[in-house]
């Protein structure tokens, strides 16, 4: 084994040469994207019709023109568009992105707080969902057309099908309210996490089971789906044989051989997924009432609190720029023809 | 069966001993039993030849040696199977575990795909030391390299099967097969993939390892050139059975069979074809200093774009009626020329005239007189088909386009059908119905539906069985004679290109080193490389001492 690890140790330093230039250029390629990506959001935002000012004002109970024309020069909503786009990327490069119209609190504050819960949620999900997903894919692909793999594709195909909110309310239905054994909604029962302890850590687990769940469930489907066909594909493939030609035990031609060639697949879903993943849990935190990123964005929308929603839309763009930098840095460490051949 | 020699004196006792062994195949396969009644041993140390065609169950019958038959549904339903006095058949599956990469060595086919792409070299022959509790040390790793004459053996572990050439890959691979001195190698077609020349190089390291080793060799192969060049004995399998075995001499120069006979007399010698010189008849194609440099993908990753240059000044012309081979090794740049002619891609420098006509661009080949009179065959009658559409539909369909009335079309394609040996009913079946030598046929049959001047064949023959080959190249070039057509032949084959030619160009690097009258290459080639490419022809040293054989190949053709 000391051979093996001095060899994959070879490999690395290999590779990092190459990383070193090459992972300059991909940040470049990120940051122009994140670029890109902020300069829409904006000009799309502030396209959309209604006028915070103007219900900003309503709520304020005035309506005096010379009132709301304070108030746009107040929330930087005068001048041309493109200055204040100008204006705008100024600020963000000092990271500020804003007052919130409604809370009148910095924007980066009041979206920071609620990163940790979408993360919370949204990486137990993904994590969830690769670990069951491939393990089912593997189940099915050992005798394909056998009742196993019927039951696995039907699931699969079901939870694919099914609209993801739908399935959430079924599960509040069955799980919270006919059976009551589990929390419906929020992240964590007052009372028992200001105990903290195990108690708390408890609470916090039975809230994340439903929403998981109902995130999780629809990209297990999708990795079940694809993990199933990879294997099936690569154990027909010659090294295979050539492997079973060795004497190799079937573990280790099931690890080192099948499942990884059969997980690139998997991680280029993955890192398409990781963009889907927050666009599902607006859906997911709305029925849950989890305090999360989507909850966020969803209020912020419909109040037009457009600091607030920009703010989101560009870190969770962000989120999806750093998903695939990762899924590339993996894709790269797992598959060496990738760094010689330069594609990407 | 039949057994061309007695067995006069008892031997000690075989390595290998089938007797009477039956293979099913799945239920719903076109025949029963892909091996049946299947007889046969191997004595230590001994090369036995395997021979047949794809589908005659000689894969089968070596991969249940060790108990590694493909999973779907192959099974011995009869007979008994011993290696080394062993019972292999009542052998559960760990211990035909320790069999298989500890006793009996496996190769196969096509190194490309044979190795893991995601494993060093090196982990690959660790793992099959390891699984047999050898010891896998560096030393021990570089050893078995350097033994197979892999350069730079300390280092090599370290790179990806990618990182090698294909006679390297197959080198490793037979390390690995070696790695725990086995008593058996079983070789699937393990040259069939390789350039020539790759091929003499492994031919020779096998039988190096042969007399090293003590090793028995099973070697199974199509080519009968190959079988000249190591057997010992050959069997020779039709359609699951055994029909001939004998020593290899003997079933060489005295086949028994009617079917051993008919494929030996279908593998193509160095004879050239003898036509009247052609020098008088107009140049249809004239090639002057074509150069063409690949430039590699410029990725995110490359730091530098690396080209390859591969046409490096090349200089052809093709008459009227005249048949060239392009003759070269993988890299040679042969079918990047091929792509040239045809317009598939843009020369970098150089003159091109077509039919006496300045060819400035590729583009200048699409025009509606030009197009139809270059036509091309490519190499996979599987793939260069489209296997939706029906024969019709894939003859007739660019003749309409091209402004024939279907009423032409139809007499047209029924006239080619026929003239290429396949019945007119079978045009509303489509290409997944025909073998592949008839693939290749309505390949040629679509070709021709535009009355081509000049045909440009992209190994066309390669993927073929040597029987189906030899038909496929007879009626090639009787097409061609009767036609008048110009063909450009690119093989990687001088034996095939001897069948065909009139005149052969090698190439090597992207440059054409040698272009000569057929028989005049053949016979007095004066380049070196034309040279190095003869003699790597296996089975060739014996040709001089097996005149009978052009005898039996003129009496049975």
């Amino acid at each position: 084994m000391t051979r093996v690890a001095r060899s994959q140790r070879h490999q690395i330093q290999g590779i990092a040469a190459a990383y070193g230039r090459a992972f300059g250029l991909r940040l470049a390629k990120a940051g122009l994207t994140l670029f890109a990506v902020i300069v829409l959001s904006f000009l799309l935002v502030r396209l959309a019709p209604g006028d915070p000012a103007l219900i900003l004002a309503g709520d304020q109970g005035g309506s005096d023109p010379a009132f709301v024309d304070e108030l746009r020069h107040h929330l930087g909503l005068d001048g041309p568009l493109l200055f204040q786009l100008w204006r705008y990327l100024q600020n963000i490069a000092s990271f500020d992105f804003g007052i919130s119209y409604r809370d009148q609190r910095p924007v980066l504050d009041i979206v920071l707080e609620k990163v940790p819960a979408t993360l919370l949620l949204t990486g137990s999900a993904f994590v969830f969902s690769i670990v069951l997903g491939v393990t089912l894919g593997a189940l099915s692909a050992r005798r394909p057309g056998s009742a196993v793999d019927v039951v696995i594709t039907t699931i699969s195909v079901a939870f694919f099908a099914m609209p993801m909110f739908w399935v959430g309310l079924v599960f509040i239905i069955v799980f919270a309210v006919k059976l009551g054994w589990l929390p419906s909604y929020g992240m964590e029962t007052t009372a028992v996490s200001a105990r903290g302890g195990w108690a708390a850590l408890g609470d916090r687990l039975s809230h994340m089971v439903l929403p998981v769940l109902t995130l999780g469930f629809f990209y297990m489907s999708v990795h079940a789906r694809v993990s199933r066909t990879a294997l099936l594909q690569i154990s027909a493939m010659d090294f295979i044989r050539t492997a079973r030609a060795k004497g190799l035990s079937p573990w280790r031609i099931w690890r080192d051989h099948l499942l990884r060639n059969a997980l690139l697949p998997t991680i280029t879903v993955a890192s398409l997924q990781a963009g889907q993943l927050i666009g599902g849990s607006i859906l997911v935190e709305t029925v849950f009432a989890w305090p999360g990123i989507g909850r966020l964005a969803f209020n912020a929308l419909s109040g037009r609190d457009y600091n607030v929603l920009l703010a989101v839309f560009i870190l969770s763009s962000l989120g999806v720029i750093i998903a695939n930098l990762i899924a590339d840095a993996a894709y790269r460490l797992i598959d060496p023809r990738l760094e010689r051949e330069g594609k990407t | 069966m039949t057994q061309t020699q007695t067995q006069t004196q008892p031997r000690p006792s075989p390595l290998v001993s089938i007797e009477n062994i039956d293979i099913a195949l799945p239920a719903g396969s076109d025949r029963k039993f892909a091996v049946s009644g299947a007889t046969i041993s191997i004595d230590r140390g001994e090369v036995l030849c395997i021979v047949g065609e794809s589908g005659s169950g000689k894969s089968v019958l070596a991969s249940a040696i060790a108990g590694l038959l493909p999973g779907d549904g192959l099974q011995v339903t009869k007979g008994r199977l011993l290696f080394d006095g062993q019972d292999v058949l009542s052998l559960n599956e760990p211990q035909l575990r320790r069999l298989r990469g500890a006793r009996i060595g496996f190769i196969f086919q096509e190194p490309m795909t044979a190795l893991n792409p995601l494993l060093t070299v090196g982990r690959q022959l660790a793992e099959a030391l390891e699984a047999h509790g050898h010891p896998a040390s560096p030393a021990r790793i570089g050893e078995l390299f350097s033994a197979m004459q892999l350069p730079e053996p300390e280092t090599i572990g370290r790179r990806y099967p990618h990182e090698l050439s294909g006679g390297q890959r197959q080198r490793v691979a037979i390390a690995m097969a070696m790695a725990c001195g086995p008593d058996l190698l079983i070789a699937d077609e393990p040259t069939t993939a390789l350039d020539v020349t790759t091929q003499a190089e492994i031919l020779k390291l096998i039988l190096a390892l042969r007399v090293s080793h003590k090793l028995a060799v099973l070697f199974i192969t199509h080519d009968f050139g190959v079988v000249r060049e190591i057997a010992d004995r050959v069997a020779v399998m039709q359609n699951g059975e055994i029909i001939e075995v004998g020593n290899a001499r003997s079933v060489l120069d005295t086949p028994q069979q009617p079917y051993t006979r008919r494929l030996l007399a279908a593998v193509p010698t160095l004879d050239a074809l003898r036509r009247p010189s052609l020098t008088d008849r107009v140049a249809l194609l004239e090639l002057d200093g074509i150069e063409k440099t690949h430039a590699a993908r410029r990725g995110f990753f490359a730091a530098k774009g690396r080209s390859v240059i591969a046409l490096d000044g090349v200089d052809l012309e093709l008459r009227e009626g005249e048949t060239l081979a392009l003759v070269g090794e993988s890299g040679s740049g042969k079918s990047t020329l091929g792509q040239v002619i045809t317009g598939l891609i843009e020369r970098d420098a150089g003159h091109f005239r077509l039919f006496g006509d300045d060819i400035a661009r590729a583009g200048d080949l699409f025009t509606s007189q030009r197009r139809p009179a270059v036509q091309m065959v490519f190499q996979d009658p599987q793939s260069s088909l489209n296997p939706r559409h029906d024969v019709r539909r894939i003859l007739t369909e660019p003749v309409l386009r091209a402004g024939l009335s279907k009423a032409e079309a139809h007499a047209r394609m029924a006239m080619l059908l026929a003239r290429v040996g396949l019945d007119a009913s079978v045009a509303d079946r489509k290409p997944h119905a025909f073998s592949g030598g008839q693939r290749q046929r309505i390949g040629l049959a679509r070709a021709l539906m535009h009355q081509p001047r000049l045909l440009v064949a992209d190994e066309p023959v390669s993927a073929l069985d040597v029987s189906v080959q030899a038909q496929v190249l007879d009626l090639l070039a009787e097409l061609q004679r009767d036609l008048g057509l110009a063909m450009l032949f690119i093989t990687h084959d001088l034996r095939v290109a001897a069948k065909v030619a009139d005149r052969i160009a090698v190439m090597q690097q992207g440059r054409i080193v040698e272009a000569a009258a057929t028989d005049d290459l053949l016979h007095r080639p004066q380049s070196a490389y034309a040279r190095a490419l003869l003699a790597a022809i296996p089975g060739r040293a014996h040709e001089a001492d097996f005149p009978h054989l052009k005898r039996l190949q003129r009496d049975t053709a």
